[in-house]
């Protein structure tokens, strides 16, 4: 790997070997056929594949990865399988001693692809549904892909290998989750995971068309709970409320820098998938820096590590320890400045703004007049690219 | 929940997890999608001889004649065992 680190941001002597990247997400492409307006990737997402890694690159990521000890491991992307060398990448990383999980629309595979990766070595695939029907699926996700990830989803189980359903919930689709879970139920998912938005990128921009009322959350919780006592132990529900609607913060990735690592398909590397948004930022990239020196002494992996950082009410919080303050890019989206509290939590002076968007959502939802959301593909984000600069 | 038999049937690990040694973290860890658990030295050396399909009995005896003359190992092997079954980390085999 080359070792120039001319003009790329500065890395800090001191080392910090007590945490280490448990978690890698490789974002392998920001490519996708998928249009999801409530993605997490960036608004400037690049349509120009040529700065992606190689493959070569890929397999020196993931074996860094793996020697500061990294074992669980999600292609993700984008969609993963517009990467040619997926099979390649997962034998790789199966051959290093990863648990190998593939986060996928579906788009793409087949079931001698399904065969193909689970020789590789493939450990969990994750396929995500837009919608709980065909026109639901294809309104949220701008393809008409509904019947084949539900073939997928049955191959995946003929194929045997462990799989788990994931659909993303918003204030548009969010009274379908009862729908969602006998469609599940009839494919037989062993797992499956009500993923409320989380309001990062794209997800953010559409905020206003995608945060489900209280109401809404509630109505779709009791029918997810109506659903397990129904049936018990044959399928796990796992529900993701938004925090929005708590009055304390969730951990930062499990605490900033701590167990996860996001490498973007360019080689950049992030503490959590969001933080590119926290401007003043420099994000040290594969391309120039070791791995180890990232994770362990760059200033972007130590700025919110700990609590030094904290201002107050964190600071000298007793909680502090619980939620090590919540999100970093939430708190730079709703007040301004990445280090103050998470305004999700009550004690936070910027409370109000939280809880302003959510007065704004409480109104009874319409589906006949939904409000427009943006899609996340190649045409808006150009548009972002060039207000930007 | 398994059906699993403690007494009765054979069991090993869930195929669909992987038991392993993690030398950054060192321990034996127990990998499952999207998720890791650590284990004592203790479970480790239970769930290794889960590798492959056994029994309660097989697996008492190895363990006394790896331990021998430890006090009150049949009961902390049941007990993690049934935690185990639990948890899923082990399934009829």
């Amino acid at each position: 790997m080359p070792e120039n680190k001319s003009g790329s941001p500065q890395l800090r002597d001191e080392d910090n070997h007590n945490f280490i990247p448990m978690w890698l997400l490789a974002e392998l492409t920001y490519a996708c056929p998928v249009q999801c307006p409530y993605c997490s990737n960036p608004l400037q997402i690049s349509a120009n594949r040529k700065q992606e890694l190689t493959t070569e690159q890929w397999i020196d990521v993931l074996s860094q990865a793996r020697e500061l000890g990294a074992v669980q491991l999600g292609f993700s992307g984008g969609e993963p399988l517009v990467r040619p060398d997926l099979a390649v990448l997962i034998q790789e990383a199966t051959s290093l001693g990863f648990y190998t999980n593939l986060i996928t629309s579906a788009i793409g595979l087949d079931a001698a692809k399904i065969a193909a990766f689970k020789a590789a070595g493939l450990n969990h695939i994750q396929i995500s549904f837009q919608g709980s029907n065909q026109e639901s699926n294809k309104k949220f996700g701008g393809t008409d892909s509904f019947r084949h990830k539900m073939e997928m989803t049955s191959e995946v189980i003929r194929q045997e290998i462990p799989l788990g359903l994931n659909f993303v919930l918003h204030r548009q689709n969010i009274h379908q989750v009862g729908e969602f879970l006998e469609t599940a139920e009839v494919l037989g998912a062993e797992f499956v995971e009500l993923a409320n938005t989380q309001y990062y990128g794209w997800a953010k921009h559409n905020q206003q068309g995608l945060l489900p009322s209280r109401k809404q959350v509630e109505h779709a919780e009791r029918v997810t709970n109506d659903f397990r006592s129904r049936h018990k132990g044959n399928m796990d529900v796992f529900f993701v409320a938004p925090d929005y609607y708590d009055d304390r913060p969730k951990k930062c990735s499990n605490g900033w820098a701590t167990t996860f690592i996001t490498v973007t398909p360019e080689g950049d590397v992030l503490p959590c998938h969001a933080a590119k948004v926290i401007p003043g930022l420099d994000f040290p990239n594969v391309k120039q820096h070791k791995l180890s020196d990232i994770w362990r002494s760059s200033d972007l992996f130590n700025k919110y590590r700990g609590t030094s950082w904290m201002v107050e009410p964190c600071a000298s919080c007793p909680e502090r320890m619980i939620d090590l303050g919540g999100c970093r890019c939430q708190a730079l989206m709703l007040t301004g400045d990445a280090a103050n509290a998470d305004p999700v939590c009550s004690l936070s002076p910027f409370h109000d703004r939280v809880t302003k968007i959510t007065d704004r959502a409480s109104g009874e939802f319409d589906s006949n007049e939904p409000v427009p959301l943006l899609f996340r593909n190649m045409k808006n984000a150009e548009q972002f690219n060039q207000d930007q600069s | 929940m398994s059906s699993l038999n403690l007494d009765l049937d054979s069991f090993a690990i869930n195929p669909q997890y992987r038991f392993q040694w993690e030398a950054a973290q060192q321990c034996h860890v127990l990998l499952f999608p999207e998720g890791l658990v650590k284990l004592s030295d203790s479970a480790a050396e239970i769930l290794r001889l889960c590798q492959e399909p056994t029994t309660l009995a097989t697996l008492l005896s190895a363990l006394e004649k790896m331990f021998p003359g430890v006090e009150g190992l049949e009961d902390d092997v049941r007990e993690f065992l049934s935690d185990a079954r639990e948890q899923e980390w082990i399934t009829p085999a």
